[in-house]
């Protein structure tokens, strides 16, 4: 959407010869703003001529006030849209992953789209974890989690530990082992107390919890609800 | 369901046959019957959805596996019977026309 300065398309509308001396005729912009006035936050103005600012504000032509806006402008980006059906409480069942089938607790959306998730772990072995959207469907069981307090769990609590890029290069291609810290192991037991108390309040969520999905010979998953 | 058992997250799909008129056939569009799937609005729930073509060989992958899945997508319905069109990364073989498939349950919109 630059206003194209090769063009050579004047603002009459009359064609002009390329190359010709008639050729640099005031020609205007190929986008014009919706908004009389462009809005300050908005606009990032990248070039504008300095000659005839006062054309600015006139709907219109700008005659020789040539403004290019990046179209970065327009990007602003959203925050993951989560689907309705899943909310912190909701019983999710995991699609895919080391987990699959496990009916597992949402606890919160973090900020980068996915989900946090906890089995919890003493019900049915899940942790603490994300999970993305995608991977899951939504039961409408819900349980009440407004008791747990999962407020320190952010996105930078699951990045990997910084090795050096030498020590992996030779540590060989074998899958390494897993080391729970232990701070995990104490975050996940604070969850989880406060998890467990809701879910006992619930008669059977329990075994719910500890039951996986799984789809039978003759189960139509388009005809089921969650 | 018992305790250790795999859960079993996928639908049973057949494949029927390339994406064809009479005489042309499409190589890069495998159509597949999805199990329990009889009409066009059955479908929808299943577009989107990951397909598995799984093979088995000789030679095992660097995690032990001797089973390699060809990934695709069911792309759209075929037809008004719940015949869906599916592409894959690397097009179905022919000799895999009879044969089946796992049409996942992720990505999912529920």
């Amino acid at each position: 959407n630059h206003p194209d300065e090769d063009s050579t398309t004047a603002a009459t509308g009359k064609m002009v010869a390329a190359g010709s001396k008639t050729a640099k005729v005031a020609k205007g912009p190929r986008w014009y703003p919706a908004e009389d006035e462009p809005s300050k936050k908005k606009a990032v103005v990248v070039k504008q001529n300095e000659v005839n600012t006062g054309n600015r504000k006139k709907k219109g032509y700008c005659t020789d006030n040539q403004i290019k806006i990046s179209n970065t402008q327009f990007y602003h980006p959203q925050p993951t849209k989560i689907r309705a059906s899943i909310t912190p409480g909701t019983v999710l069942i995991l699609l895919a992953g080391r987990f699959r089938g496990k009916r597992v607790v949402c606890l919160k959306a973090l900020e980068s789209g996915l989900l946090l998730v906890s089995g919890p772990y003493k019900v049915n072995g899940v942790p603490i974890r994300r999970v993305n959207q995608a991977y899951v469907i939504a039961t409408s069981t819900k349980i009440d989690v407004s008791k747990v307090d999962v407020s320190s769990i952010t996105d930078a609590y699951f990045a990997r530990d910084k090795s050096s890029e030498e020590e992996e290069f030779f540590a060989g291609d074998e899958p390494k082992k897993a080391v729970v810290s232990d701070q995990r192991k104490k975050d996940q037991e604070k969850v989880d107390a406060a998890l467990i108390k809701s879910i006992d309040s619930v008669p059977l969520m329990k075994n719910y919890l500890k039951s996986k999905f799984s789809l039978g010979n003759n189960d139509k998953p388009h005809e089921m609800v969650f | 369901m018992g305790k250790g058992e795999p859960a079993k997250l996928y639908v049973n799909g057949a494949i029927l046959g390339y994406k064809r008129g009479l005489r042309n056939q499409y190589n890069h569009t495998s159509l597949i019957k999805i199990k329990g799937v009889d009409s066009k609005e059955d479908t929808e729930f299943y577009l989107g959805k990951r397909v598995a073509y799984i093979t088995k060989v000789t030679a095992t992958d660097k995690y032990g596996s001797r089973f390699r899945v060809n990934w695709g997508r069911v792309c759209r319905a075929h037809g008004s019977n719940g015949v869906v069109r599916c592409k894959f990364r690397r097009d179905l073989p022919p000799q895999s026309i009879g044969g089946r498939v796992r049409v996942m349950l992720y990505p999912s919109t529920v």
